[in-house]
Protein backbone atom coordinates (compact mmCIF):
# COMPACT_ATOMS: atom_id res chain seq x y z
CA UNK A 1 0.00 0.00 0.00
CA UNK A 2 1.10 3.57 0.38
CA UNK A 3 3.60 3.24 3.21
CA UNK A 4 6.01 0.34 3.41
CA UNK A 5 6.31 -1.00 6.92
CA UNK A 6 9.25 -2.83 8.43
CA UNK A 7 8.33 -6.34 9.52
CA UNK A 8 9.97 -6.31 12.93
CA UNK A 9 8.09 -3.52 14.72
CA UNK A 10 4.42 -2.83 15.37
CA UNK A 11 2.84 -0.80 12.59
CA UNK A 12 1.41 1.79 14.96
CA UNK A 13 4.86 2.47 16.42
CA UNK A 14 6.31 3.00 12.99
CA UNK A 15 3.58 5.52 12.28
CA UNK A 16 4.15 7.28 15.62
CA UNK A 17 7.86 7.59 14.81
CA UNK A 18 7.12 8.78 11.32
CA UNK A 19 4.89 11.61 12.51
CA UNK A 20 7.27 12.56 15.33
CA UNK A 21 9.99 12.72 12.69
CA UNK A 22 7.89 15.00 10.51
CA UNK A 23 7.24 17.32 13.44
CA UNK A 24 10.86 17.43 14.64
CA UNK A 25 12.08 18.03 11.09
CA UNK A 26 9.60 20.88 10.75
CA UNK A 27 7.65 19.25 7.93
CA UNK A 28 4.61 19.78 10.14
CA UNK A 29 4.80 23.03 12.11
CA UNK A 30 3.87 23.85 15.71
CA UNK A 31 0.16 24.65 15.90
CA UNK A 32 -0.54 22.93 12.59
CA UNK A 33 -3.51 20.59 12.36
CA UNK A 34 -2.83 16.95 11.57
CA UNK A 35 -4.99 15.28 8.92
CA UNK A 36 -8.07 13.56 10.34
CA UNK A 37 -7.66 10.00 11.55
CA UNK A 38 -9.53 8.75 8.49
CA UNK A 39 -7.50 10.82 6.03
CA UNK A 40 -4.20 9.71 7.46
CA UNK A 41 -5.37 6.09 7.63
CA UNK A 42 -6.26 6.25 3.97
CA UNK A 43 -2.90 7.74 3.09
CA UNK A 44 -0.98 5.19 5.12
CA UNK A 45 -3.13 2.22 4.08
CA UNK A 46 -3.88 1.19 7.66
CA UNK A 47 -7.25 0.84 9.32
CA UNK A 48 -8.70 3.68 11.36
CA UNK A 49 -8.30 1.82 14.67
CA UNK A 50 -4.54 1.71 14.16
CA UNK A 51 -4.48 5.38 13.27
CA UNK A 52 -6.57 6.27 16.29
CA UNK A 53 -4.03 4.50 18.44
CA UNK A 54 -1.22 6.45 16.77
CA UNK A 55 -2.93 9.77 17.48
CA UNK A 56 -3.56 8.79 21.10
CA UNK A 57 0.07 7.85 21.54
CA UNK A 58 1.21 11.18 20.07
CA UNK A 59 -1.03 12.99 22.54
CA UNK A 60 0.40 10.96 25.39
CA UNK A 61 3.93 11.82 24.32
CA UNK A 62 2.73 15.44 24.47
CA UNK A 63 3.77 16.38 20.97
CA UNK A 64 0.20 16.89 19.82
CA UNK A 65 -2.97 18.10 21.50
CA UNK A 66 -6.51 17.03 20.72
CA UNK A 67 -9.01 19.87 20.53
CA UNK A 68 -12.56 18.68 20.99
CA UNK A 69 -14.39 18.36 17.74
CA UNK A 70 -11.53 19.90 15.79
CA UNK A 71 -8.89 17.20 15.63
CA UNK A 72 -5.24 16.93 16.60
CA UNK A 73 -2.78 19.82 16.51
CA UNK A 74 0.98 19.92 16.88
CA UNK A 75 1.81 21.43 20.25
CA UNK A 76 3.11 25.01 20.34
CA UNK A 77 4.84 24.32 23.62
CA UNK A 78 8.53 24.66 22.73
CA UNK A 79 9.61 22.85 25.90
CA UNK A 80 7.65 19.77 24.91
CA UNK A 81 8.97 19.84 21.36
CA UNK A 82 12.51 20.26 22.67
CA UNK A 83 11.99 17.40 25.10
CA UNK A 84 10.78 15.03 22.38
CA UNK A 85 13.64 16.13 20.14
CA UNK A 86 16.21 15.36 22.84
CA UNK A 87 14.57 12.05 23.56
CA UNK A 88 14.65 11.08 19.91
CA UNK A 89 18.31 12.08 19.70
CA UNK A 90 19.09 9.94 22.73
CA UNK A 91 17.30 6.96 21.18
CA UNK A 92 19.18 7.32 17.93
CA UNK A 93 22.49 7.50 19.78
CA UNK A 94 21.70 4.41 21.82
CA UNK A 95 20.84 2.34 18.77
CA UNK A 96 23.87 3.69 16.93
CA UNK A 97 26.17 2.75 19.81
CA UNK A 98 24.65 -0.73 20.06
CA UNK A 99 25.14 -1.14 16.37
CA UNK A 100 28.81 -0.10 16.27
CA UNK A 101 29.61 -2.14 19.37
CA UNK A 102 28.21 -5.21 17.68
CA UNK A 103 30.84 -4.68 15.01
CA UNK A 104 33.58 -4.12 17.60
CA UNK A 105 34.10 -0.38 17.08
CA UNK A 106 34.70 1.92 20.03
CA UNK A 107 32.75 5.15 20.55
CA UNK A 108 36.00 7.18 20.54
CA UNK A 109 36.85 5.81 17.14
CA UNK A 110 33.41 6.67 15.81
CA UNK A 111 33.41 10.16 17.37
CA UNK A 112 36.66 10.87 15.55
CA UNK A 113 35.17 9.56 12.33
CA UNK A 114 31.98 11.60 12.75
CA UNK A 115 33.96 14.77 13.42
CA UNK A 116 35.99 14.24 10.27
CA UNK A 117 32.86 13.75 8.21
CA UNK A 118 30.99 16.51 9.99
CA UNK A 119 31.94 19.43 7.79
CA UNK A 120 31.48 17.55 4.53
CA UNK A 121 27.79 16.87 4.48
CA UNK A 122 26.52 20.04 6.18
CA UNK B 1 -20.38 -9.66 19.32
CA UNK B 2 -20.21 -12.85 17.26
CA UNK B 3 -19.55 -15.84 19.45
CA UNK B 4 -18.98 -19.39 18.28
CA UNK B 5 -18.93 -22.23 20.76
CA UNK B 6 -17.44 -25.52 19.68
CA UNK B 7 -18.92 -25.27 16.21
CA UNK B 8 -18.60 -28.27 13.93
CA UNK B 9 -19.86 -28.54 10.41
CA UNK B 10 -20.24 -31.63 8.30
CA UNK B 11 -21.07 -31.30 4.64
CA UNK B 12 -22.00 -34.65 3.17
CA UNK B 13 -19.49 -36.82 4.98
CA UNK B 14 -16.72 -34.31 5.12
CA UNK B 15 -15.77 -32.57 8.37
CA UNK B 16 -15.41 -28.97 7.30
CA UNK B 17 -15.23 -27.32 10.72
CA UNK B 18 -13.89 -29.24 13.68
CA UNK B 19 -14.72 -27.49 16.94
CA UNK B 20 -14.37 -23.77 16.40
CA UNK B 21 -14.68 -21.51 19.42
CA UNK B 22 -14.22 -17.84 18.77
CA UNK B 23 -15.32 -14.46 20.08
CA UNK B 24 -15.24 -11.51 17.75
CA UNK B 25 -16.07 -8.28 19.54
CA UNK B 26 -17.42 -5.09 18.09
CA UNK B 27 -15.11 -2.63 16.45
CA UNK B 28 -12.33 -4.50 14.76
CA UNK B 29 -10.92 -5.53 11.47
CA UNK B 30 -10.33 -9.28 11.38
CA UNK B 31 -8.70 -11.52 8.81
CA UNK B 32 -9.63 -15.20 8.61
CA UNK B 33 -6.69 -16.78 6.89
CA UNK B 34 -5.76 -20.25 5.81
CA UNK B 35 -5.07 -22.34 2.77
CA UNK B 36 -7.76 -23.33 0.29
CA UNK B 37 -9.99 -25.89 1.94
CA UNK B 38 -9.11 -24.78 5.48
CA UNK B 39 -12.75 -23.98 6.20
CA UNK B 40 -12.58 -20.19 6.23
CA UNK B 41 -15.40 -19.62 3.76
CA UNK B 42 -17.64 -22.11 5.59
CA UNK B 43 -16.83 -20.39 8.87
CA UNK B 44 -17.81 -17.04 7.39
CA UNK B 45 -21.06 -18.55 6.10
CA UNK B 46 -21.85 -19.92 9.55
CA UNK B 47 -21.37 -16.41 10.94
CA UNK B 48 -23.62 -14.99 8.23
CA UNK B 49 -26.35 -17.54 8.97
CA UNK B 50 -25.99 -19.18 5.57
CA UNK B 51 -24.80 -22.51 6.96
CA UNK B 52 -26.11 -24.08 10.12
CA UNK B 53 -23.55 -25.71 12.43
CA UNK B 54 -23.90 -29.48 12.70
CA UNK B 55 -23.14 -29.16 16.43
CA UNK B 56 -22.23 -26.25 18.66
CA UNK B 57 -23.71 -22.77 18.75
CA UNK B 58 -23.22 -19.58 16.80
CA UNK B 59 -24.47 -16.40 18.44
CA UNK B 60 -24.80 -12.78 17.39
CA UNK B 61 -25.25 -10.43 20.35
CA UNK B 62 -26.29 -13.46 22.40
CA UNK B 63 -28.96 -14.64 19.93
CA UNK B 64 -28.60 -17.78 17.81
CA UNK B 65 -27.57 -16.92 14.27
CA UNK B 66 -30.20 -17.81 11.67
CA UNK B 67 -31.01 -16.60 8.19
CA UNK B 68 -32.78 -13.71 9.89
CA UNK B 69 -29.54 -12.20 11.10
CA UNK B 70 -28.82 -11.36 7.51
CA UNK B 71 -30.62 -8.15 8.39
CA UNK B 72 -27.78 -7.22 10.72
CA UNK B 73 -24.92 -8.55 8.66
CA UNK B 74 -23.70 -7.33 5.31
CA UNK B 75 -22.29 -10.40 3.61
CA UNK B 76 -20.34 -10.44 0.38
CA UNK B 77 -19.95 -13.76 -1.38
CA UNK B 78 -16.87 -14.74 -3.30
CA UNK B 79 -18.71 -15.89 -6.41
CA UNK B 80 -18.83 -13.81 -9.51
CA UNK B 81 -22.37 -14.66 -10.61
CA UNK B 82 -23.60 -11.63 -8.76
CA UNK B 83 -26.82 -10.63 -10.60
CA UNK B 84 -24.96 -10.35 -13.89
CA UNK B 85 -27.93 -8.85 -15.72
CA UNK B 86 -28.08 -5.81 -13.41
CA UNK B 87 -26.18 -2.60 -13.86
CA UNK B 88 -24.54 -1.29 -10.67
CA UNK B 89 -27.35 1.26 -10.47
CA UNK B 90 -29.97 -1.49 -10.65
CA UNK B 91 -28.06 -3.59 -8.17
CA UNK B 92 -28.18 -0.71 -5.69
CA UNK B 93 -31.91 -0.20 -6.33
CA UNK B 94 -32.46 -3.91 -5.69
CA UNK B 95 -30.41 -3.79 -2.49
CA UNK B 96 -32.48 -0.84 -1.35
CA UNK B 97 -35.63 -2.94 -1.59
CA UNK B 98 -33.99 -5.82 0.27
CA UNK B 99 -32.22 -4.12 3.14
CA UNK B 100 -33.57 -1.40 5.36
CA UNK B 101 -30.11 -0.25 6.27
CA UNK B 102 -29.06 0.23 2.65
CA UNK B 103 -28.01 3.82 1.96
CA UNK B 104 -28.35 4.63 -1.72
CA UNK B 105 -26.47 7.91 -1.37
CA UNK B 106 -23.57 6.10 0.22
CA UNK B 107 -23.63 3.49 -2.56
CA UNK B 108 -23.31 6.24 -5.13
CA UNK B 109 -20.57 7.93 -3.13
CA UNK B 110 -18.59 4.68 -2.85
CA UNK B 111 -19.04 3.84 -6.50
CA UNK B 112 -17.81 7.30 -7.43
CA UNK B 113 -14.83 6.93 -5.11
CA UNK B 114 -14.04 3.57 -6.72
CA UNK B 115 -15.01 4.72 -10.20
CA UNK B 116 -17.56 2.00 -10.82
CA UNK B 117 -19.47 2.46 -14.08
CA UNK B 118 -23.12 2.50 -12.96
CA UNK B 119 -24.99 2.05 -16.20
CA UNK B 120 -23.19 -0.93 -17.73
CA UNK B 121 -24.45 -4.45 -17.03
CA UNK B 122 -22.26 -6.14 -14.45
CA UNK B 123 -21.55 -9.08 -16.74
CA UNK B 124 -20.12 -6.66 -19.29
CA UNK B 125 -17.76 -5.08 -16.78
CA UNK B 126 -14.21 -6.22 -16.17
CA UNK B 127 -13.67 -8.50 -13.21
CA UNK B 128 -12.04 -5.60 -11.40
CA UNK B 129 -15.03 -3.30 -11.90
CA UNK B 130 -17.39 -6.05 -10.81
CA UNK B 131 -15.32 -6.48 -7.67
CA UNK B 132 -15.61 -2.75 -7.04
CA UNK B 133 -19.38 -2.76 -7.65
CA UNK B 134 -19.79 -5.66 -5.23
CA UNK B 135 -17.86 -3.92 -2.48
CA UNK B 136 -19.82 -0.69 -3.05
CA UNK B 137 -23.15 -2.49 -2.64
CA UNK B 138 -21.87 -4.34 0.45
CA UNK B 139 -20.42 -1.32 2.23
CA UNK B 140 -23.44 0.88 1.50
CA UNK B 141 -25.37 -0.97 4.16
CA UNK B 142 -25.04 0.72 7.52
CA UNK B 143 -24.61 -2.27 9.74
CA UNK B 144 -22.51 -3.56 12.60
CA UNK B 145 -20.92 -6.39 10.62
CA UNK B 146 -19.36 -6.71 7.21
CA UNK B 147 -18.47 -10.30 6.30
CA UNK B 148 -16.41 -10.39 3.14
CA UNK B 149 -15.42 -13.58 1.42
CA UNK B 150 -12.12 -13.18 -0.43
CA UNK B 151 -12.67 -9.55 -1.41
CA UNK B 152 -9.22 -9.36 -3.01
CA UNK B 153 -8.91 -12.69 -4.71
CA UNK B 154 -8.27 -12.79 -8.44
CA UNK B 155 -8.02 -9.01 -8.74
CA UNK B 156 -5.04 -7.08 -9.99
CA UNK B 157 -2.96 -4.96 -7.58
CA UNK B 158 -4.58 -1.64 -8.54
CA UNK B 159 -8.06 -2.97 -7.86
CA UNK B 160 -6.91 -4.58 -4.61
CA UNK B 161 -5.55 -1.23 -3.50
CA UNK B 162 -8.78 0.56 -4.47
CA UNK B 163 -10.84 -1.93 -2.51
CA UNK B 164 -8.54 -1.60 0.48
CA UNK B 165 -8.96 2.19 0.32
CA UNK B 166 -12.72 1.80 0.01
CA UNK B 167 -12.68 -0.33 3.15
CA UNK B 168 -10.68 2.26 5.07
CA UNK B 169 -12.73 5.16 3.81
CA UNK B 170 -16.24 3.71 4.16
CA UNK B 171 -16.15 1.59 7.28
CA UNK B 172 -15.80 2.70 10.86
CA UNK B 173 -13.89 0.00 12.72
CA UNK B 174 -14.49 1.82 16.01
CA UNK B 175 -18.11 0.67 15.93
CA UNK B 176 -18.25 -1.81 13.06
CA UNK B 177 -16.67 -5.22 12.73
CA UNK B 178 -15.18 -6.24 9.44
CA UNK B 179 -14.35 -9.91 8.99
CA UNK B 180 -12.74 -11.02 5.78
CA UNK B 181 -11.35 -14.28 4.52
CA UNK B 182 -8.17 -14.26 2.52
CA UNK B 183 -5.42 -16.63 1.55
CA UNK B 184 -2.97 -13.86 0.76
CA UNK B 185 -2.13 -11.73 3.70
CA UNK B 186 1.08 -9.82 3.08
CA UNK B 187 -0.49 -6.92 1.22
CA UNK B 188 -3.47 -6.36 3.46
CA UNK B 189 -1.77 -6.89 6.79
CA UNK B 190 -1.77 -3.15 7.63
CA UNK B 191 -5.55 -3.17 7.21
CA UNK B 192 -6.15 -5.74 9.90
CA UNK B 193 -6.34 -5.59 13.67
CA UNK B 194 -6.43 -9.32 14.24
CA UNK B 195 -5.67 -12.50 12.41
CA UNK B 196 -7.34 -15.87 12.96
CA UNK B 197 -5.51 -18.74 11.31
CA UNK B 198 -7.42 -21.81 10.21
CA UNK B 199 -6.16 -25.19 9.18
CA UNK B 200 -8.26 -28.24 8.42
CA UNK B 201 -11.31 -26.74 10.05
CA UNK B 202 -9.53 -25.77 13.25
CA UNK B 203 -8.21 -22.51 14.61
CA UNK B 204 -4.48 -23.01 15.01
CA UNK B 205 -3.65 -19.47 16.13
CA UNK B 206 -5.08 -16.06 16.76
CA UNK B 207 -3.21 -12.83 17.41
CA UNK B 208 -3.22 -9.11 16.72
CA UNK B 209 -1.09 -7.85 13.86
CA UNK B 210 0.94 -5.60 16.13
CA UNK B 211 1.05 -8.34 18.78
CA UNK B 212 2.75 -10.65 16.31
CA UNK B 213 5.32 -8.01 15.42
CA UNK B 214 5.85 -7.14 19.07
CA UNK B 215 6.15 -10.72 20.33
CA UNK B 216 7.93 -12.37 17.45
CA UNK B 217 9.55 -9.49 15.57
CA UNK B 218 8.20 -10.69 12.23
CA UNK B 219 5.30 -9.77 9.97
CA UNK B 220 2.14 -11.85 9.74
CA UNK B 221 3.26 -13.78 6.68
CA UNK B 222 6.45 -15.02 8.34
CA UNK B 223 4.51 -15.79 11.49
CA UNK B 224 2.05 -17.92 9.55
CA UNK B 225 4.79 -19.80 7.78
CA UNK B 226 6.41 -20.62 11.12
CA UNK B 227 3.02 -21.75 12.48
CA UNK B 228 2.56 -24.20 9.65
CA UNK B 229 6.07 -25.52 10.12
CA UNK B 230 5.44 -25.98 13.82
CA UNK B 231 2.28 -27.92 13.02
CA UNK B 232 4.16 -30.19 10.70
CA UNK B 233 6.82 -31.01 13.26
CA UNK B 234 4.19 -31.54 15.95
CA UNK B 235 2.44 -33.91 13.63
CA UNK B 236 5.64 -35.81 13.06
CA UNK B 237 6.22 -35.91 16.81
CA UNK B 238 2.84 -37.52 17.26
CA UNK B 239 1.40 -34.65 19.30
CA UNK B 240 -2.04 -33.19 18.55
Amino acid sequence: MTIEFLPDRPIYQQLVDRIIGEIIRGAILPGEKLPSVREYALEAGVNANTMQRVYKELEQVGITEAKRGQGSFVTEDQNKLQFVREELKEQLVISFVQNIESFGFTTDEMVECLQKRGGKDD
Amino acid sequence: MIELQDVTLKIRRRHVLNGISLKLGEGSFIGLVGENGSGKTSLLKVMAGLLKPTTGTALLSGEPITRRVASEISYMADDDGFYPFFTAQELFAFYETQFRDFDLEKAVEISEFLQVPRTTKLKELSKGSRGRAKIAATLARDTGYYLLDEPFSGLDPMVRMDIAKGLIRFTDPARQTIIMTTHEISEIEPLLDRIVVLKEGRIIAENSVDGIRYEYGVDATKWMVSLFEEQKSEFRGGAR
